[in-house]
């Protein structure tokens, strides 16, 4: 385990009778970069807003770098924070913004010019200095917000949603800056997002949270592949669910049971269950393979007709109808051949299958 | 024929003015304006006009003589009295200015920053005053610091004085207390209002930049609300410079201001191209001040910043 930078030790807070945060406990590693994600209101911003100090726990201690911050303002926090609407100054010019919290940096003038300029070149945005803040683009301001915290060489850099307002290509861009700025200087960053997609593609590892709750903390690929509970499996990317029954399980093997799908085996499951244990039996739209034809030597598969259909450039959502449920089954294609007319007819007959490690088997208590 | 030859292109004519209403925005505007510039037209720059004419006319007992003269400017300059009161009426209301924006500061602070409901509840509290006539408020101040007044009644009663002290009332001092609790309301507003546009968030990222609250007050809410400040200078200061009534009422002869001087130039000194001269010149000093003025809060801003 690396060195732990930020530790929450059972950190609630509580709005008059709205739990806003409950008992979070886990530490963020130094060097690592860390998201909270959750739906809105689900308390992620609030807990960013504590490590910064804006908002006192009710409960609970937070340690950054080992000390205790529940007596210290958010002045003297060794943390600096990216707003979600960025916060520039509008009175300072962009080289004002970023000098802003160097005041007590005991630079000279041509010092700090120096490192203003040098900063200016990190975000790219050299030459920028003298431009007054309203003559900035969303993704300009994004970056005078990130360079007027990374100035003060935090050990932890705060964002909140910093990238909601900025349009698909440019969030896109800025991810991958974002990720390489964090990689170059090695600082932790914390960052709040309601984006999975957000979230998978920057973080080492995630927490997923759900009204004031921390649900789980894994990496990206841990999440999408084998999440823990319904909640996380629904919440990051598309997921279809079938009610199930354990059979047996073992040696990472789990036989269950269901209506739908008959008698099958997953293979991966990292629990163990007792048999008859009711579960959830979930699997990613791109992990079923649509044919046209009866399946003959197939352990398990699920039979259908084809449903509507939608285009998503570089790949294509199919539903899937099956008799005895209500919800259509979604599948997922990659697209990849150009194919103008469509692969299906409606009401089409369809065969889904899957491979036994494609599964994900989840408790339903 | 006569008709159709003389409507036809009365018709056109309409029809490319409201084409030109349509397409440019500057006509639009201006059309807009139209009652309103009317209206300033009639009310300011006429009398102005009319005024800058008589300050260049003589008196002649009472008539006018309507031939251009500097008489009235010269007269101005060498009679100190007119000049000593035009400084002391700048240094009064620059006064009053100062008390109405260092006490309506921290009410204006207080409604944008600390009241969380029923903001309208407050801001209608601090008109009240205004619900009844000036000249009953300045008379409230005349029985407030009067010889048998509030004040020096409850501290006789209380045993602090035994004779009435008399330092209150008919004096420059009673002038500016009465001006300021006056413009009260002209300085809380705007200053509410530049307070109250202020992003919370800025507050919160000087805090996060390692400022603590007083610093942070200094380098971004001062800044920021100085619109505000501005403009309840300007509304407090202008006005009182000119004010005749409150130092007629309670300022007695040490209190007398410039209005007091036009007025008496208008009325029973009956000489009105002397008042004329006197507003003129009054104006021009009062604008000099206020590009001072406007002119040292920005050097002031890019300073703190």
């Amino acid at each position: 385990m690396d060195k732990s930078i930020i530790s929450f030790s059972k950190v609630s807070k509580r709005f008059g009778t709205v739990t806003a945060v409950d008992q979070a406990s886990f530490d963020i590693s130094q060097g690592e970069f860390f998201s909270l994600l959750g739906p809105s209101g689900c308390g992620k911003t609030t807990l960013l807003r504590i490590v910064a100090g804006f908002e006192t726990p009710t409960e609970g201690e937070i340690l950054i770098d080992g000390q205790p911050m529940s007596a210290t303002p958010p002045n003297k926090r060794p943390v600096n924070m990216v707003f979600q609407n960025y916060a520039i100054f509008p009175h300072l010019d962009v080289r004002g913004n970023i000098a802003f919290g160097m005041r007590k940096s005991g630079l000279t003038k041509t010092d700090l010019n120096k490192r203003i300029d040098e900063v200016l070149e990190l975000i790219k945005l050299p030459g920028y200095g003298s431009r007054g803040s309203n003559e900035l683009s969303g993704g300009q301001r994004q970056r005078v917000a990130l360079a007027r915290a990374l100035i003060k060489q935090p050990k932890v850099l705060l964002l909140d949603e910093p990238l909601g307002a900025l349009d698909k290509k440019l969030r896109e861009q800025m991810q991958i800056e974002l990720r390489q700025l964090q990689q170059q200087l090695g600082i932790t960053f914390l960052f709040v997002t309601h984006d999975q997609e957000e979230a998978l593609t920057l973080s080492d590892r995630i927490a997923v949270m759900s009204e004031g709750e921390v649900i789980e903390i894994a990496t990206p690929a841990e999440l999408y592949e084998s999440p823990s509970s319904r909640f996380v499996a629904d919440f990051i990317g598309s997921m279809n669910f079938f009610e199930g029954e354990v059979v047996d399980s073992k040696a990472r093997n789990t036989t269950v049971t269901s209506e739908l799908l008959g008698t099958i085996v997953a293979s991966e499951v990292e629990q163990e269950f007792s048999s008859g244990t009711p579960v959830w039996i979930a699997i990613r739209p791109e992990k079923l393979q649509p044919q046209f034809e009866s399946p003959e030597n197939q352990a398990g598969y699920l039979e259908g007709r084809m449903g509507p259909s939608a285009y998503l450039g570089d790949r294509s959502h199919f539903y899937v109808h099956i008799d005895h449920r209500d919800e259509p089954v979604l599948v997922a294609l990659q697209n990849l051949e150009r194919s103008l007319g469509g692969i299906s007819r409606p009401n089409q007959p369809v065969w889904l299958t899957w491979s036994p490690d494609a599964l994900v088997v989840l408790s339903r208590n | 024929m006569k008709t159709s030859s003389t409507t036809a292109p009365h018709h056109n004519s309409g029809i490319s003015l409201a084409r030109l209403f349509q397409t440019s925005e500057a006509v639009r505007g201006y059309t807009l304006l139209s009652p309103t510039l009317l209206a300033l037209l009639l009310g300011l720059a006429m009398p102005l006009a009319v005024l800058f004419t008589l300050s260049f006319w003589i008196q002649d007992y009472l008539d006018f003589i309507r031939t251009f003269s500097l008489k009235n400017y010269i007269d101005f300059f060498q009679k100190p009295i007119y000049g000593k009161i035009l400084i002391k009426s700048i240094r009064m209301s620059g006064l009053v200015t100062l008390a109405t924006v260092l006490l309506a500061y921290p009410m204006a602070y207080f409604i944008a920053f600390r009241i969380q409901h029923n903001k309208l509840i407050w801001l209608i509290l601090i008109t009240v005053p205004f619900w009844t006539s000036y000249l009953l408020r300045v008379f409230a101040w005349k029985l407030m610091l009067g010889y048998n007044g509030v004040i020096n009644s409850g501290l006789k009663t209380l045993g602090f004085i035994s004779e009435p002290l008399e330092f209150l009332l008919y004096n420059p001092a009673a002038v500016m207390i009465t001006l300021a609790h006056a413009w009260a309301a002209f300085a809380i507003l705007p200053i509410y209002v530049s307070l109250e546009k202020i992003d919370r968030s800025l507050l919160e990222a000087a805090r996060d930049l390692g400022e603590n609250a007083f610093i942070t007050f200094v380098r971004v809410t001062l800044p920021l609300s100085l619109p505000g400040v501005i403009a309840a200078s300007l509304l407090v200061f202008i006005p009182t410079v000119g004010d005749y009534v409150t130092p007629s009422l309670v300022g007695g002869p040490s209190g007398i201001m410039i209005g007091n001087i036009i007025q008496s130039m208008f009325g029973k000194a009956l000489n009105w191209p002397l008042g004329a001269a006197i507003s003129v010149i009054s104006m021009l000093t009062v604008a000099l001040m206020i590009s001072l003025f406007l002119w040292g809060t920005q050097s002031f801003r890019r300073k703190v910043a």
